[in-house]
């Protein structure tokens, strides 16, 4: 089934986009035609196959990724705050939620 | 001539020799890099004052990179430098702390000149996509340098750093290696930490080597490799001296051809080129044996599956509340969300979040993610066959050789296609090198790719330097340092 422009505008909501009426024109038939591209693995039959997980070697699977439960410094409250588009109090600052 | 047109070998010989200082060669690097801005735009920041400080304060330092000028990709975090991955709405981004890789050059006295151009994201094929204009290729500015890391293959292919880091999650070094014309290393997953580089497909991201010999990626590689607690996906495999194991013959060395992947869509002159690397190795007294990866054809569907699908994950965290860019006149929460996503993100970034948004959103999860990870599989398990006859597979590494600025920005399917011979690499998680191979009749590099097994870069690497050895690629290209 191939996409509309109607999918387009709920993935975009979705996703927290706030795309133009010009960008859905673009946008619509471009990702209906990689859609339709990605839809030839469905004639690969793959009912026996597990999923891979992820790109972790045997290696990478085996190694113990948990580190010692030690407290160590953190950035510290200035540093965090100092590149937020707007900090006030020690905080984020956000428009209202509600 | 530019000390920085110098391999690192080299460099550190005249600087240990008297001949020259780790300040003079930062300087020429800092130099040509201003130089050459304007035909190339491979840099976003140049480090004009600390960077000559820094090699300044080296006087005497032993470690393996002392006083080499390192170019460095613009999403990996380097302290005091901007970080803007190339897009707006991360723009004059500082942050805080040293991505470990950049920690780990630091230390072995590497000095850190500049931030290149990118694709936003690391989401292109040919560097269109930077918010901050395209890098130009420095063999023909009219044409594209390769994407996504195109500023850091750029600035190696015209001598402005000896070495550069990229990331690579489908081909973004090597792709631009071969395009410009240098060696470009994707490490096995998991050889090298990514704490600091900015997240874009975490099952396929690693932290790449551009420079314009064997030895020096070598060098890079030893340099960075190793486990990071920052990074839970590195492993402990111990890294090896990759700089003592390159030279040698290959003598009785198994390389794989995949047949099947010099097929339809290959340009002849690149088909011709690699045959010849071919015939180079087997004159080296290495053995060619014929290999099958049936499910090849299937690995840029199942990459703009999960590629996406994790892109659109990992930018959900840009939402003009902690650093970056905010849309202005947005009153309400959702609505500066949204806003600001939408004015800082360019049409590139939009199209795979939004695709990732629907391969993962309720009822198509199964149909395309889930699907995608058993190709996934299958195309592993391709690799696991092939590499129980041979310890190398060669292919081209783009189909074509660099093409023109504009020529495939309208369609986006056939930008994607120009991966096809990379992005299996990320997909099983080999290691893979591109190796400059020779020129087109009009002038413009072409590569070819040796994949190897999980953790064999080793093995890479010897084959690389057999060839470097046996044909140099000692042309350079017209804007030069």
């Amino acid at each position: 089934m191939p996409i509309t422009e109607a999918d387009v505008e709920k993935v975009a909501q979705l996703a927290h986009l706030e795309i133009t009426p010009a960008e859905l024109k673009i946008f619509a038939p471009q990702m209906a035609d990689i859609v339709a591209y990605v839809e030839q693995l469905k004639a690969l039959d793959t009912r026996q196959v597990e999923p891979a997980l992820g790109g972790l070697t045997p290696e990478g699977e085996a190694t113990d990724s948990a580190r010692d439960d030690s407290a160590a410094p953190s950035l510290g409250q200035k540093t965090a705050l100092a590149e937020a588009p707007d900090a006030a109090a020690g905080h984020f600052r956000v428009p209202k939620v509600l | 001539m530019s000390e920085t047109k110098n391999d690192i070998a080299a460099l550190r010989n005249r600087i240990s020799g008297g001949e020259t200082t780790a300040r003079a060669v930062v300087e020429s690097a800092v130099d040509a890099a201003e130089k050459l801005n304007e035909p190339l735009n491979a840099f976003l920041e140049i480090d004009r004052n600390g960077a000559p400080k820094r090699a300044e304060s080296l006087a005497g330092h032993e470690g393996a990179l002392a006083g080499i000028p390192i170019a460095i990709k613009d999403n990996i975090c380097v302290e005091g430098m901007q970080t803007s991955c190339g897009s707006r709405i991360l723009g004059n981004y500082h942050p805080p702390y040293n991505a470990t890789v950049i920690e780990r050059l630091l230390s072995a006295g590497g000095v850190v000149v500049g931030k290149t151009n990118c694709d936003e994201f690391a989401m292109g094929s040919s560097n269109e996509n930077s918010a901050f204009g395209p890098v130009r290729n420095p063999w023909d500015t009219t044409r594209v340098p390769g994407g996504s890391s195109g500023g850091s293959a750029a600035a190696v292919a015209a001598g402005i750093v000896p070495v550069a880091l990229g990331s690579d999650t489908g081909g973004s070094v090597r792709l631009p290696a071969s395009f410009c014309g240098v060696f470009g290393l994707k490490p096995t997953y998991g050889r090298n930490s990514r704490y600091g580089l900015v997240a874009f497909g975490s099952s396929l991201d690693q932290v790449g080597i551009f420079a314009r010999t064997t030895a020096d990626v070598a060098a890079v590689l030893g340099v960075i490799a190793g486990r990071d607690v920052h990074d839970a996906t590195t492993a402990a495999v111990p890294v090896p001296d990759y700089t003592a194991e390159l030279s040698g013959d290959v003598k009785g060395a198994r390389l794989g051809l995949p047949r099947s992947l010099f097929g339809e869509g290959l340009d002849p002159e690149v088909r011709t080129s690699v045959e010849a690397a071919v015939n180079v190795y087997r004159d080296l007294g290495a053995e060619i044996v014929e290999v099958e990866l049936p499910n090849a054809q299937y690995s840029i569907a199942v990459y703009y599956i999960i590629a996406t699908a994790e892109a659109s994950s990992n930018l959900a965290r840009f939402d003009g509340v902690r650093y970056g860019f905010r849309a202005e006149e947005a009153p309400a929460l959702r609505q500066m969300y949204r806003k600001t996503r939408e004015e800082g993100f360019g049409p590139e970034v939009k199209r795979r979040i939004m695709l990732g948004t629907y391969v993962l959103s309720a009822g198509y999860y199964e149909a395309y993610y889930g699907k995608a990870q058993q190709v996934r599989a299958l195309i592993k398990e391709d690799f696991r066959k092939a590499f129980a006859s041979c310890d190398a597979i060669i292919t081209p590494t783009s189909p074509t050789p660099a093409f023109a600025l504009g020529e495939k920005v309208d369609n986006p399917l056939a930008m994607y296609l120009n991966d096809i011979y990379t992005v299996t690499a990320n997909l099983a998680g080999i290691p893979g090198i591109s190796v400059p191979c020779g020129l087109s009749s009009n002038r413009l590099p072409i590569g070819f790719q040796l994949l190897g097994a999980y953790w064999s870069e080793p093995t890479l690497f010897k084959l690389a330097q057999a060839y470097e050895t046996a044909q140099p690629f000692t042309e350079r290209p017209p804007i030069c340092a």
